[in-house]
């Protein structure tokens, strides 16, 4: 190992037993990472924030009682519960509790309280080639993608490791090499209206993920500019249904204004056509439900931003949600903060939604027994829903999820979809 | 019996009956961290308990919550005693080092190559020694 003479300090306590700690586990781990030497990192963002058992709190409270601070600006994922509405839910007091407490440690290293996994919609975002620790498969997949920063596809436990040290092994897609494209993509006879459509974008990602599950996509052939809400969709859906932590879209992505740029000068070793064939079995694939039985929509994984909130709120302005269908929406704090101040949280609370913060259902044992068929806009919520809460899901566009949140029943707008 | 030597991604040993897969898991949605059941119904050893085995899995996919509810499964006494896999895998080697950090409850990783891995199946008899060498038994 090429260790500097920071890390050795560190190894050796000169920082204290918790730097000393966070820098033992990333020297063992070092070797897997198959290199001998750390690098710098400008910022972090935590996963290790989800409460999956007494286990990740004991970890976090370890931490922050043998003084750990974060030595870089390091923002903070959800935890798994929304902090002051859980009690509207059926999450259990003591995963309460000790979700709280594991929140609370985690504050205390001195991470900024964001409580989002849309860390790249708020002012925490890092900029285009800074070198970063994330956690979180979709936060990985926007910072790398769509901003164009670097970051390795780091688990849980070990992020906030990396921001207590400032260190990361140095490999991956922390360097030019490691960034290179894997396989090109091109989209084959894809109508613009579509592609300018929102509903395209999850598709698109859960279809990514698919082909290239741990490779680099190169995508050729938009013929839009996709907002940062649809590009948000396409990295939550790659890294769902695969591991993608990187993809570049030409004359979109920033490391990709030509497909030459993304492939880094060389042939791609592998190409894929993508027709609306393919699109359509990737759109057949995110749902599991059939007929028209509807118990719950959830919208906002990742979570909701500004603007998603300004599309649902004209859609229920002056209608209200069917009794015996729950509406579900999950955004952070101050994204809800923002929405009420303006006035977007008027028309969708009349409407019967409610808003969770700091969490969502994949990651808080929130959603009572009697939900079976759940509807949203989302490829992760699609994708993780059935195994995770033991319900049958239904993709559909925004529109369609509250036409059906308003008639009490499935409909969808095949549309383009439709073979 | 048969030998076979691997790398070693964490020291130590092992032994235990085989559960052996050549599709990989997520451990989130996968592993039941109360029972050492592996819940994936999409997965081959759906139904299997690792609980006290010898797992055998080519590496994890999906998401980076796999440490943690391996992690979990470590404090409750519910983890694969030891675990080969056919790469170095960071998800599954950082629940050991943190479960030694925490419960002193490290468990010994081999990375085999692909062929060496593909020969493994469940059932057999299986110990992982010091140095990534393992001894393969199968029962007749």
């Amino acid at each position: 190992m090429a260790l500097s003479a920071y890390d050795e300090a560190l190894l050796a306590g000169e920082e204290g037993p918790a730097a000393q700690m966070a820098m033992r586990i990333l020297a063992r781990m070092l070797p897997v990472f198959g290199v001998d030497r750390f690098m710098d990192i400008e910022a972090a963002h935590i996963d290790s924030t989800v409460y999956m058992g007494v286990a990740t709190m004991e970890y976090a409270e370890r931490l922050a009682s043998l003084g750990a601070k974060v030595r870089v600006p390091a923002t903070l994922n959800v935890s798994g519960v929304d902090e002051y509405g859980w009690e509207e839910w059926e999450v259990p007091e003591e995963v309460a509790a000790n979700a709280t407490r594991q929140m609370r440690a985690y504050e205390a290293m001195g991470c900024i309280p964001t409580w989002t996994c849309a860390p790249y919609q708020t002012e925490h975002a890092p900029s285009f080639g800074q070198q970063i620790a994330a956690g979180e498969s979709n936060v990985i997949g926007y910072y790398n993608s769509v901003i164009g920063a670097r970051t390795e596809r780091y688990p849980d436990l070990l992020d906030i490791c990396a921001a207590i040290t400032g260190r990361v092994p140095a490999a991956g897609l922390h360097l030019d090499e490691g960034r290179k494209g894997t396989v090109l993509l091109r989209l084959k006879n894809v109508p613009t209206a579509l592609q300018e459509d929102d509903a395209f974008y999850p598709v698109l990602g859960h279809l990514l993920g698919r082909l290239a599950p741990d490779g680099i996509p190169v995508l050729e052939g938009m013929s839009v500019q996709p907002t940062n809400d649809q590009l948000k969709a396409v990295c939550a859906g790659g890294a769902s249904s695969g591991a993608i932590a990187l993809f570049h879209m030409v004359g979109v992505t920033p490391e990709a204004p030509t497909t030459k740029d993304a492939f880094q000068g060389t042939e791609p070793p592998r190409t894929i056509d993508v027709d609306m064939d393919e699109l359509r079995a990737s759109y057949r694939d995110l749902s599991t439900a059939t007929g028209e039985q509807l118990d719950m929509v959830v919208l906002g994984s990742p979570h909701f931003s500004i603007d998603e909130f300004k599309a649902l709120a004209p859609l229920v302005k002056g209608r209200t949600k069917a009794e015996g269908v729950d509406f579900l929406v999950t955004c952070s704090r101050t994204v809800r903060m923002i929405a009420e101040h303006v006035g977007l949280l008027e028309p969708i609370e009349a409407f019967g939604a409610k808003i969770t913060v700091d969490t969502c259902p994949l990651t808080s044992p929130m959603l009572p027994e009697r939900i079976k068929n759940l509807m949203t806009n989302s490829a992760k919520y699609a994708y993780y829903s059935p195994g995770l809460l033991g319900v049958d899901v239904i993709y559909g566009r925004l529109t369609d999820c509250v036409e059906s949140a308003a008639q009490g029943r499935i409909v969808r707008e095949e549309g383009p979809w439709k073979s | 019996m048969e030998i076979m030597t691997g790398e070693v991604i964490i020291p130590g040993t092992a032994s235990g009956a085989l559960l052996a897969s050549t599709e990989p898991l997520s451990f989130w949605g996968g592993y039941d961290q109360h029972t050492g059941e592996i819940i994936d119904r999409r997965h081959p050893l759906s139904g299997e308990i690792g609980a006290g085995r010898i797992l055998a899995l080519p590496f994890t996919r999906g998401s980076s919550t796999t440490t943690a509810i391996l992690l979990e499964s470590v404090r409750r006494g519910v983890a694969p005693a030891g675990i080969i896999t056919d790469r170095a895998d960071v998800f599954l080697a950082l629940a050991s080092v943190v479960a030694d950090e925490m419960y002193d409850g490290a468990f010994p990783m081999v990375a085999v190559d692909r062929a060496a891995f593909e020969t493994l199946y469940s059932g057999q008899t299986v110990r992982i020694l010091e140095n990534g060498r393992i001894e393969v038994e199968s029962s007749e």
